[in-house]
């Protein structure tokens, strides 16, 4: 059996010197998660493994810009906690609170649910609905990676060898703007989302939508941004008429899987479902934010 | 293999251990310092047997390493008591039956002090979503839920 | 005595569990909680495929692994021959447990052991079980009951042929046994009905999904004994079964009873015991046996998956005339489902005269069924209780008043052959009719159901022991693992019978060396059974104190009585004495005929069948097809509730499980016949924000065949909620679910195919 070894260093050029001179399968640890389901399950066996949550970088989350920047290893717990984060980005918050158990909440991050990149994440979806960027480094340095083109397939990302998310940054909410998350689960608590969809959108002085993105999960191998389904709300009113347009939009640009937590059937037709709910919630929330 | 020296706080004591990189936080508790009212039920953080609060906050020993104690405090269901004085929420699970096998029991009895310690009069419906994360098999939750709405109201005095 | 009219002083009140404070602070020790020096890590190799012949198994490297003290397979354990066994309600044989504990010739499922590690870290262990080699030739599979009984179907088994049958077939099939149960004419029956309702039913198998997952440790002397710790629903079957499997003397081991995390049958019978032994016997060591939750779901359990017809048809006025049901059920891959106790069950809560149930039990490649609370009742019910629901319906009479007009009563004959003595079911619908849940309001998209369940409960053999310490307190030894808090209501019986205060009585369950035989913790038998033992071994001790008394006052014993703990004059002629207290005549023991100790060994008959009715509210989202039960009362005849707080819990956790059962637990195979869900993620047992308050209403009609009453209570609460969540989402959405699960897709599915 080959050693692994663990590492918890004081900042993000350590973490990528470690990476950089590690050789074998590394990874990241923040809440951990993830990654030690798939330990225990033999599904991975990391020669390195570093613990980032020591990084002050990845664990704070502050104001910038008018919006926040999230630390990628920050829990969900404390995410959920911060009022200002919260009454800005209700839909994102929302969403991360609803991974896992209170348990899961006092480790899942933003970072891991991200990293993992599985279709069916919930925090996603609502990043991209917002409009969030990764700042990512690495032994080329930083760069600055829109959240939506971090996963590329279930469990891939397009992060190159010895890169690490190290934060998150959600822009400034517009004003009379709203962002909403609901996802799909059979039961109340501690699934995996079958399907989820969040909704960012806008409304004019007249209360006519003039800004949307609409993302969908677990319907394909990465979060779908549907841009068909956003154009089904903006230029009118957000009316039972413009509903019924998302919720077909939603529905077609389905690309969903069998599985065990759900058949493709099923799937496209709760997306549409979803993510009229979730316009609705997110339709309140902008009316209330003038 | 090499092992980690790891100095952290056990039930408000100091405490040090030596373990593998790889080895739970879980696998320590229960292997290395005998702490073993701390359970398995999973090993994948579904079942909430073994809850523990890390620096305040509840979370499954089985989904943090070890070495991931440095420099924290723990607190596991062996701390709850104060001497022979049971927590009110033990000694309310205890007079209001709220306990069939008893296996899942240190689990809630944790998550179930962390709401308290942070939310002390919760409702019936905050007490079962911060309870979804503890599976019970036994009871169907409902004298759970009683003995925490209990405590809870014992507590608040 | 049946206890009816009687003063309690204990029976009846909600004292404190004695085990309680252990299980509150950690301290209690669980299966897996025991340690000893020089231990070592035991593992088990499991088959990935779910049909495949064994051709070679080598074991070199692993042995060669350093760390790694022995490795076994199914050549180390003998080849035994068939003979029965009773470990739970239905029989089974030892040498289909012996090849499903190591897969001999051939690996039958996904999760099959086919070799065994002992290694002196968990690391290493894991390592040895990646260089065992096995080399399989993959054979077709069965998953699929009715895939299995066709002819040409893969054999599971290929020396099996059907019992039950005459002539006996010549050729092997995956029916194992055919089963039938007859009351008068059926056919006749259903001529005389104006309403006649049928309908199939398909089940997914599912877990019992106790939370601790099984564990061992077994550690072997130098003279050839061993001794076990582990958890399970009866010590004495873990021994009868590891010395049969091994070829071992009973004598040779002791198993101490460890405190079991749940079981709900799936822990009656053996999987890792007997490898543990052998382990510790080859290496001289400790070795300790822990599955992993994978391991669980893989390996242990489930309950059948079935498919079911059932018929009933019954007059204008809603006399039932006749009612017929065809049930096959999975046995998985060795023979032993509980069909023969879903066809006993099935219409049992009715008086009929034209009953007729057959049932089929059909090997397939998966885990081998275990029992799971009432086993194969739950399933029966769903589908006889809903097709009750839908003739109430046809002939525009109320669910409840149907099952009123054909309830069985004392002298009703049981469609499994019996006459009933007293028992409670009218009882429970009158007191369902009573209940303000029944006649709520309900809103848009919300239904309610109500459904009835029986199971027959079961005795057997019991031993207590009642030791008399010198200060007057008491300890009494049984031998059945207290599973969900039977010691307390063995506390309880013993303090009522002798008389003292509930604190003076420690009840503890002793092991296989040190209390006499029991039967497992299962059948709904221990309340009832080693009640019975401990108010014999209690009455015991009473006669004891008489005689000692006597002997101190110098009369006959005959003229001593115990009363409200103490021994008194039985009249004036006797004399006159001052009353002497238990403690006072324990005190005086050792000079008057020495140490007090009273025993029971029982074979307990008279088990009184329970019966319950459960209400249930649902809503339904008819856009996702999500089901919420959001009201739920569960009433029950108990006979007598000795603690009436782990009563209610009984009743709680039986309607939690079905709901469970019900709306989202399934066992997912792909078509590769590996099980998809082997994890608490997605096989989706309920949580606690998924449940609202269960509400119970316990009746009694105490049970003449107990000293205090007692019926079983622990198996009957499962029986309804399948049927009652069923009928409430019929009522509420017009879709009649005949389906299990009634997960989203399903229910979405069903009502599209209504529009």
């Amino acid at each position: 059996m080959n050693a692994m070894r663990y590492e918890a260093p004081g900042s993000i050029d350590e973490v990528v010197a470690l990476l950089a001179a590690a050789d074998g399968d590394s990874r990241i640890l923040a809440g951990g998660t993830d990654l030690l389901v798939q330990m225990q399950s033999g599904f991975v066996k990391p020669g390195l493994i570093v613990d980032v949550k020591k990084i002050a970088e990845a664990t704070t989350i502050t104001a910038e810009d008018g919006g926040f920047r999230i630390g990628a290893a920050v829990c969900g717990a404390e995410i959920g906690e911060h009022a200002d984060l919260k009454e800005a980005w209700p839909g994102v918050v929302e969403a991360a609170e609803l991974i896992g158990s209170v348990q899961i909440q006092a480790r899942a991050s933003l970072g891991g649910n991200l990293c993992n990149a599985s279709p069916a994440a919930d925090s996603v979806p609502a990043l991209i609905a917002a409009g969030a960027v990764c700042s990512i480094a690495g032994p080329k340095g930083r760069r600055e990676v829109p959240v939506a083109d971090i996963a590329t397939g279930p469990g891939e990302t397009s992060l190159g060898t010895g890169e690490v998310v190290v934060s998150i940054h959600l822009p400034a909410q517009s004003p009379r703007s709203g962002d909403a998350y609901l996802r799909f689960i059979p039961r109340t608590e501690m699934d995996i989302a079958v399907v989820g969809a969040a909704i960012n959108l806008s409304l004019d002085e007249n209360g006519q939508c003039s800004a949307a993105r609409v993302v969908l999960g677990a319907v394909a191998p990465t979060a779908l941004l549907v841009t068909e389904a956003a154009d089904a709300l903006i230029g009118g009113p957000v009316d039972d008429a413009a509903l019924e347009r998302l919720d077909a939009a939603a529905r077609a640009a389905c690309r969903p899987i069998d599985d065990k937590r759900g058949t493709a059937d099923y799937r496209t037709k709760v997306s549409g479902v979803l993510a009229r709910r979730a316009a609705g919630i997110a339709l309140e929330r902008a009316r209330s934010n003038s | 293999m090499t092992k980690h020296h790891v100095s952290t706080t056990i039930n408000g004591e100091p405490a040090e251990f030596l373990c593998e990189p790889q080895q739970t936080l879980l696998d320590v508790l229960r292997d290395e310092l005998n702490l073993t009212g701390s359970k398995e039920g999973c090993s994948s953080g579904d079942c909430g047997a073994c809850s523990v609060i890390m620096d305040g906050r509840v979370a499954c020993a089985c989904l943090a390493l070890g070495v991931e104690a440095e420099g924290r405090s723990i607190e596991t269901i062996e701390g709850m008591a104060e001497g022979e004085t049971l927590h009110p929420l033990q000694r309310l699970f205890l007079e209001e039956a709220a306990l069939q096998c008893g296996y899942c029991t240190p689990g809630f009895l944790v998550a179930a002090k962390a709401l308290l310690d942070r939310k002390p009069d919760p409702t019936e419906t905050e007490v079962r979503f911060w309870l979804a994360g503890n599976l019970c098999r036994c009871t169907g939750y409902d004298k759970i839920v009683r003995a925490v709405l209990s405590a809870a109201a014992e507590m608040r005095g | 005595m049946d206890g009816q009219g009687q003063d309690f002083k204990w029976i009846g009140k909600r004292t404190v569990r004695p085990d309680g404070v252990d299980k509150v602070t950690g301290r209690a020790n669980f299966g897996a909680d025991f340690s000893l020096p020089g231990m070592l890590v035991g593992k088990v190799l499991r088959s990935t495929h779910p049909h495949a012949r064994i051709l070679s198994i080598d074991t070199e490297k692993a042995h060669a692994l350093p760390g790694v003290k022995a490795v076994i397979t199914a050549a180390d354990l003998p080849d035994i021959p068939s003979e029965e066994a009773h470990f739970g309600e239905d029989p089974t044989d030892f040498r289909h447990v012996s090849h499903n504990v190591m897969a001999r010739d051939k690996a039958l499922y996904d999760g099959h052991v086919v070799a065994a590690v002992a290694a002196t870290s968990e690391s290493i262990a894991d390592e040895a079980l990646g260089l065992i080699e096995v080399n399989y030739e993959v054979l077709p599979h069965v998953l699929d009951v009715e895939e299995a009984m066709k002819p040409g179907a893969p054999l599971v088994l290929e020396d099996l042929i059907t019992g039950g049958v005459t002539p006996t077939p010549k050729d092997p099939s995956n029916i194992a046994k055919r089963v039938q149960f007859d009351l008068g004419d059926t056919e006749a029956g259903f001529k005389k009905a104006n309403m006649v309702v049928e309908r199939r039913f398909t089940t997914k198998p599912v877990h019992q999904g106790y939370i601790e997952p099984h564990a061992v440790v077994a550690s072997t002397s130098e003279d050839g004994h061993t001794l076990v710790w582990c958890s399970s629903q009866g010590h004495f079957m873990i021994r009868a079964a590891c010395a049969k499997l091994l070829g071992l003397d009973v004598s040779q081991l002791r198993v101490m009873p460890a405190e079991i995390g749940g079981g709900f049958g799936g822990k009656i019978t053996v999987y890792l015991e007997p490898l543990a032994v052998l382990l510790s016997r080859k290496t001289g060591r400790p070795v300790k046996m822990v599955m992993t939750r994978e391991e669980v779901f893989r390996g242990t359990g489930p309950t059948s998956g079935t498919v079911m017809t059932v018929k009933i048809g019954a007059t204008k006025k809603g006399q039932i005339t006749a009612a017929e049901a065809t049930l096959a059920y999975q046995a998985g891959a060795f023979p032993g489902s509980p069909v023969g106790l879903g066809c006993m069950t099935a219409f049992a809560p009715y008086d009929l005269e034209n009953v007729k149930t057959v049932g089929f039990d059909v090997v397939v490649n998966r885990p081998k069924a275990t029992a799971y609370r009432a086993p194969g009742a739950p399933l029966a019910a769903f589908a006889a209780e809903s097709v009750l629901d839908e003739l109430a319906k046809a002939l525009d009479i109320e669910p409840l008043e149907l099952r009123e007009k054909n309830a069985a009563k004392e002298g009703t004959k049981a469609p499994y052959g019996p006459r009933f003595g007293p028992i409670g079911y009218v009882e429970t619908l009158q007191a369902v009719r009573d209940h303000p849940h029944y006649s709520a309001p309900l809103g848009p998209n919300q239904g309610r159901g109500i459904a009835s369940g029986f199971w027959m409960n079961f005795g057997g053999q019991s031993s207590a022991v009642v030791n008399v310490n010198e200060d007057g307190t008491v300890v009494v030894t049984l031998g059945h693992p207290d599973i969900g808090g039977s010691r307390a209501s063995m506390a309880l019986m013993a303090a009522e019978v002798l008389g003292i205060d509930i604190a003076k009585v420690r009840p503890i369950i002793g092991d296989t060396h040190t209390i006499g035989f029991s039967d497992i913790t299962g059948g709904s038998k221990v309340t009832f059974a080693s009640g019975m033992a401990v108010v014999e071994a209690a009455g015991d001790v009473v006669a004891q104190l008489r005689e000692r008394t006597a002997m101190i006052w110098e009369v006959e014993a005959e003229g001593v009585v115990w009363e409200d703990g103490h021994a008194l004059p039985a009249s004036t002629n006797v004399g006159e004495f001052e009353p002497l207290s238990l403690a006072q005549i324990a005190a005086m023991a050792a000079k008057i005929g020495g140490p007090i100790s009273g025993r029971a060994s029982i074979n307990a008959k008279g088990a009184g069948p329970g019966f319950g009715t459960h209400i249930c509210d649902v809503e339904v989202d008819r856009e996702t097809g999500r089901v919420v039960v959001l009201r739920y009362t569960a009433v029950q005849d108990a006979g007598r509730a000795i603690h009436p707080a782990y009563v209610e819990g009984q009743l709680q956790g039986g309607a939690a499980q079905g709901i469970g059962w019900a709306l989202n637990e399934e066992y997912v195979y792909g078509d590769d016949g590996r099980l998809q869900n082997p994890g608490f993620l997605d096989y989706r047992m309920p949580v606690a924000s998924d449940l609202p308050m269960i509400d119970t209403v316990i009746v009694e009609v105490p049970n003449p065949n107990h000293p205090f009453g007692v019926r079983g209570v622990g198996e009957v609460p499962i029986v309804p909620p399948l049927a009652a969540v069923a009928n409430a989402v019929e009522n509420a959405i017009g879709v009649r679910m005949a389906d299990l699960p009634m997960s989203p897709p399903h229910i979405l599915a069903a009502l599209e195919d209504k529009a």
